[in-house]
């Protein structure tokens, strides 16, 4: 069964309490040099049938309406191989 | 003949009890609305209480938003019938996109549980004509994802129009319910659409509809007369 990865991240501007409490946990465990982390959410779609261009659309459609709050959120679609 | 005013039950909501007790006590006949009924039973408004429905999987509010009920509101809403998101409702309604904006995690990380301080910025919507503008008012306010977030663009526009209809008041003492609880931008507490039918706030006035209850307060009232008023006299 083909695999679709949607990953779900907030807008750059948007801020990001949860990655911000992430970064500045790193030094304390001796994790240095990280400047910035980012939270995201990914989800994985296994797909009954083949993934063309109509199953993409509508993946596609089915990440801009449910899986992410386009007012805060920007997602992207990939085929996993 | 008085006036019905519909509260829903989504799963996981919480606050559906009291707000149908608000809406009584304001003198309104209160309606059961059940999440998979797309029926709102002749109700002449509707309340989204607060709550987790859903267990706010996936973002607060997202997944109620595609209920059968929430069909016929959006549908009903866009054509004028007053409705009043509180809390998991504010989010519901901005996911549903009647209001713009959406909600996230309070920038603190923490669920925040506190009588909270506002200022009533439009008293001409449907849910606030019982106030005065201007009017500092005190009710409860409980939420996890309550930090209100637009574009700036988006903001400019609801401050224009007047369509920011209540803001947290930061000038005390935290102790005596003052502060932005939750990071929410421009210390937006609640807005309006532009027609003033649809509203939605984070903080809790159906918990503050009676002075043996709650925090002793009663300024929660205000919003469900406003709302029996605006219908009366329609």
């Amino acid at each position: 069964m083909a695999r679709v990865v949607v990953d779900v991240m907030l807008k750059p501007e948007i801020l990001d309490p949860q990655g911000q409490a992430v970064q500045r946990a790193l030094p304390r465990l001796g994790f240095d040099g990280i400047a910035d982390v980012r939270q995201g959410k990914r989800f994985e779609l296994d797909v009954e049938g083949p993934v063309d261009d109509a199953a993409l659309a509508r993946i596609h459609e089915m990440a801009e309406t449910f899986l992410a709050n386009t007012v805060i959120e920007d997602f992207t679609v990939k085929v996993e191989s | 003949m008085t006036a019905r005013i519909g509260v829903v039950t989504f799963p996981g909501t919480l606050d559906d009890r009291d707000a149908l007790r608000a809406v009584r006590l304001a003198g309104a006949e209160p309606v059961a609305l059940w999440h998979r009924d797309k029926d709102l039973h002749q109700v002449d408004a509707v309340v989204l209480p607060g709550g987790f429905s859903y267990g706010d999987y996936l973002r607060a509010g997202a997944i109620s938003r595609f209920s059968p009920v929430m069909e016929t509101i959006i549908e009903q809403a866009k054509a004028g019938l007053p409705v009043l998101g509180i809390c998991n409702g504010f989010q519901v309604l901005t996911e549903a996109h009647l209001l713009p904006g959406a909600m996230l995690q309070n920038d603190h990380l923490h669920f925040v549980c506190r009588e909270q301080r506002l200022r009533v910025e439009n008293a001409s919507t449907a849910w606030s004509a019982d106030f005065e503008a201007g009017q500092e008012i005190s009710i409860p306010l409980k939420n996890m994802d309550g930090r209100y977030t637009a574009d700036e663009r988006t903001l400019d526009e609801l401050e224009a129009e007047g369509r920011v209809a209540f803001r947290y008041l930061t000038e005390g003492d935290p102790a005596d319910g003052y502060g932005n609880p939750n990071g929410s931008l421009r210390n937006i507490a609640g807005i309006t659409n532009a027609a003033g039918n649809v509203v939605g706030l984070m903080p809790h006035p159906e918990h503050a509809v009676e002075p043996l209850v709650g925090t002793g307060g009663t300024d929660g009232l205000g919003f469900f007369t406003s709302i029996l008023k605006k219908l009366v006299s329609a």
